[in-house]
């Protein structure tokens, strides 16, 4: 049944592939304006047409993040004054900083519990537009580095920020939101503006009746691959993902787009085959992680799972131990983080393989575009690695990887790791980093190290145990949020605009041909030996000694 | 030189921030304001029992009344009387909270969880009559949400006595019922079979009635 689940998965992914793929091509190469989008256009007074230099672009896409975490921390700062409030207070100062970088970088990290702190309009004008624009802004990232590889001989034009963010929104999220969302209305999640009010249930306890917009959001924060949920509980709330039907459509959603930019990538370029084998890499990564995580959690390994007879602790009757798995294994090979049970109460195993899923990167198959410009990054590593062997100047797609590219490209590899080492060290030597650990020993070090992969890669996912509700974490998370995403990020489009300046060059017999089979495992080969010889040190001492005790 | 460069820089970006927070104005206004409400209009319209919480009558009737409710179809209560079936473990506040969905988050090797599954497995071997060791996992162990509406029908299997016995009723009455509410795995594939607790017993207490006023 796990496995007939999984290829349910694969049939509706594959069906969409080429038409999706192809209809963002579309999306991001014509030339002609929607009428609404010219409207749009006029009313915010901005040129759809200038092609952009990369620092223009850069310059956009900064000050239109700039402005997110403002206007989303002043909503946050001022709740209480805006209406269907619900009675919440407006947020501290350190936690509305958090849950605006949060939000405004895609990472959609949770120190606070949705039903008792953020109100419906908080909820949908503040955090759920985030879901929508900060996927857009990952989108244009990647359309702009593929029009770097694309284009040939310019001065650096990558395209219009303006334009990929609008119709990114409006051509793409915004229609399939509505399909999405009206199908998890459909299969019981619930849409309505009521507050929380009591009700007596059967034995005479009190029980609060919740309501709230929340399949609108359900839909975005699934498919732009942010997983803020409006419950503490997330997906595993039975408001969020009711039944095992809308569990493999929350999946479906948060898998879709980044598995079919590759496509995208492959028409965009000119040679569908290129996209093939970036396709190839994500697929084969996500396979070995869902199927390692699968049979830890069916295996269930450790105390707790032996005691119980199965790893159901934190888990929902409805999805099962597969349905778990899958889920986890989805949310954190994209850039998800939403959760439909509780990873820190997985399988020392299973843990591990989602944990290891983020510090991969993102890019199996990541993100919204997020996940497609890493995964360059790394095809862009592995010719450089294959020109060194025969002793040549690599090329990639008819651009030649020169010592200026690769700076930027080793730059990006290495500012995640980084963070994400940096943060963790700190916080496990100074006490206001110690006091948020709950477990003691290993166990507690994978908490930490999760929440600082979860931040610096901006996926959101918890090992829950960590307190990070306190200043402490509240600044550093952010600042780890705000820094794994846009340093990445300018170095992607410094990137894109070096490409898009340089000439193309044919491709001769003595080039690397990057797609067949041999590149697809070059390429997944320089993402795990990036990730192995980053981060063993740290995680033998997490979760490999926990699985090993 | 240097200083006229960052000022410049300023200048640039405070422009683009200018046209970034007309753009977001947009987006809040289309996004933030008309999908959601949209999307509510279509929901109270479509399906309006599922939009506003699969709200539940004592009799059973589904309703979109929050004052005719005694729950949701989809929200677990902590029942603990003996003639009804119980659900999984809370971790949600002090159990089935509404207001701080939860699970544990305890780790596969916490030794204070594992104290309380065998303290839970022990109660309910009690509480049910039947070996430990046919006690099922999720008899033991605290949902994700807090709020799981749902058991095994392992776990549900093991209650039928107690309930038959508490309420006068055969157990074949009673396994008759939790057939009648137990789904099987959606579209045949996903997820696994799952009994509702709430259905189940509102469905014995009509049942009662239904005895009562024959």
């Amino acid at each position: 049944m796990a496995v007939a689940q999984i290829l349910v998965l694969v049939a509706a992914l594959a069906a969409v592939h080429a038409p999706l793929g192809a209809y963002m091509a579309r999306t991001f190469t014509s030339p002609k304006h929607l009428r609404v989008e010219r409207l749009w256009y006029r009313a915010v007074r901005v040129d759809p047409d200038a092609e952009q230099r990369w620092t223009t672009y850069l310059m956009s896409l900064l000050g239109f993040s700039l402005v997110s975490v403002l206007f989303l921390y002043g909503m946050l700062r001022l709740q209480a004054y805006l209406p269907l409030s619900l009675g919440f207070t407006g947020f501290d100062p350190a936690g509305a900083w958090n849950t605006a970088v949060s939000f405004t970088t895609n990472t959609n990290w949770q120190w606070y519990s949705g039903e008792a702190a953020a109100g419906h309009l908080v909820q949908m004008a503040g955090l759920a537009v985030q879901n929508f624009v900060s996927a857009a802004v990952g989108l244009a990232v990647a359309i702009a580095l593929v029009r770097g590889f694309a284009r040939s001989g310019t001065d650096a034009r990558i395209g219009n920020f303006w334009s990929d963010l609008t119709r990114g929104v409006i051509r793409i999220l915004l229609p399939l939101s509505v399909v999405a969302a009206i199908v998890l209305i459909a299969g019981g999640v619930i849409q309505n503006l009521d507050p929380h009010t009591a009700l007596t249930t059967v034995e005479g306890a009190t029980q609060h009746a919740l309501g709230g917009p929340i399949a609108s959001q359900e839909a975005i924060k699934e498919l732009g691959t942010n997983g803020g949920g409006p419950f503490n509980a997330n997906s595993a709330h039975p408001f969020e993902n009711p039944t095992p039907f809308t569990n493999i459509v929350e999946i479906f959603l948060l898998l879709l787009i980044p598995f079919t930019l590759p496509r995208t990538f492959g028409i965009m370029v000119g040679d569908k085959r290129q996209g093939w084998a970036i396709l190839g890499v994500m697929a084969g990564l996500f396979a070995v992680s869902v199927a390692l995580a699968t049979w830890a959690e069916l295996a269930g390994p450790g105390a707790a799972p032996q005691a119980a007879g199965a790893a159901m602790e934190g888990k929902e009757t409805r999805f099962g131990l597969a349905g778990s798995a899958l889920f986890a294994a989805a949310t954190t090979a994209t850039s998800t983080g939403a959760v439909n049970s509780m990873h820190d109460s997985f399988t020392a195993p299973g843990g591990g393989v989602v944990l290891f899923n983020m510090l991969l990167g993102e890019v199996s198959p990541g993100g919204v575009g997020a996940g497609l410009y890493g995964m360059l990054v790394l095809a862009v590593v592995a010719v450089f690695i294959a020109g060194l062997m025969v002793g040549r100047t690599p090329e990639y797609l008819g651009k030649k990887i020169g010592r200026q590219e690769m700076t930027l490209v080793a730059l990006y590899v290495l500012t995640v790791p980084a963070l994400i080492l940096v943060g963790t060290s700190i916080a496990v030597v100074v006490e206001p980093g110690l006091v948020g650990i709950q477990e003691s020993g290993p166990h507690g070090l994978s908490e930490v190290l999760y929440a600082y992969a979860s931040a610096a890669n901006n996926n959101g996912s918890a090992f829950g145990g960590l307190t990070t509700g306190t200043p402490f974490y509240e600044v550093t998370q952010g600042l780890a949020m705000l820094a794994g995403r846009f340093i990445p990020i300018a170095l992607v489009l410094a990137l894109a605009g070096r490409l898009a300046s340089q000439k193309s060059v044919p491709a001769t017999v003595g080039t690397l041909p990057t797609h067949q089979p041999l590149f697809v495992g070059l390429v997944g080969a320089v993402a795990l030996v990036v990730v192995g010889l980053t981060f063993i040190p740290v995680l033998s001492l997490g979760p490999i000694v926990e699985s090993l005790s | 030189m240097a200083t006229t460069t960052v000022a410049s820089d300023l200048a640039t970006l405070t422009r683009h921030s200018m046209a970034g927070l007309r753009m977001l104005l947009a987006f809040t206004l289309v996004t933030g304001l008309a999908y959601p409400l949209a999307m509510t209009a279509v929901g109270q319209v479509a399906f309006p029992w599922q939009a506003n919480g699969s709200l539940v009558q004592a009799d059973g009737a589904r309703t979109t009344s929050r004052s005719d409710a005694v729950g949701s179809a989809l929200i677990a209560q902590g029942f603990t009387g003996e003639e009804y079936f119980h659900p999984r473990p809370s971790a949600a506040g002090d159990g089935y909270d509404t207001l701080a969905s939860a699970g544990s988050n305890l780790g596969p090797l916490n030794p204070d969880l594992v104290a309380t599954i065998e303290e839970r497995k022990a109660a309910v071997a009690e509480e049910e009559g039947v070996d430990p060791a046919d006690v099922p996992a999720d008899a033991v162990t605290a949902s994700g949400s807090g709020l799981d509406p749902q058991i095994s029908p392992e776990y549900a299997a093991i209650q039928v006595a107690r309930v038959a016995k508490a309420r006068g009723l055969s157990d074949a009455d009673v396994e008759a019922l939790v057939a009648e509410h137990t789904a099987g795995r959606d579209l045949g594939v996903l997820g696994e079979p799952r009994v509702n607790v709430l259905e189940l017993n509102l469905a014995l207490d009509a049942a009662d009635s239904g005895a009562a006023t024959e």
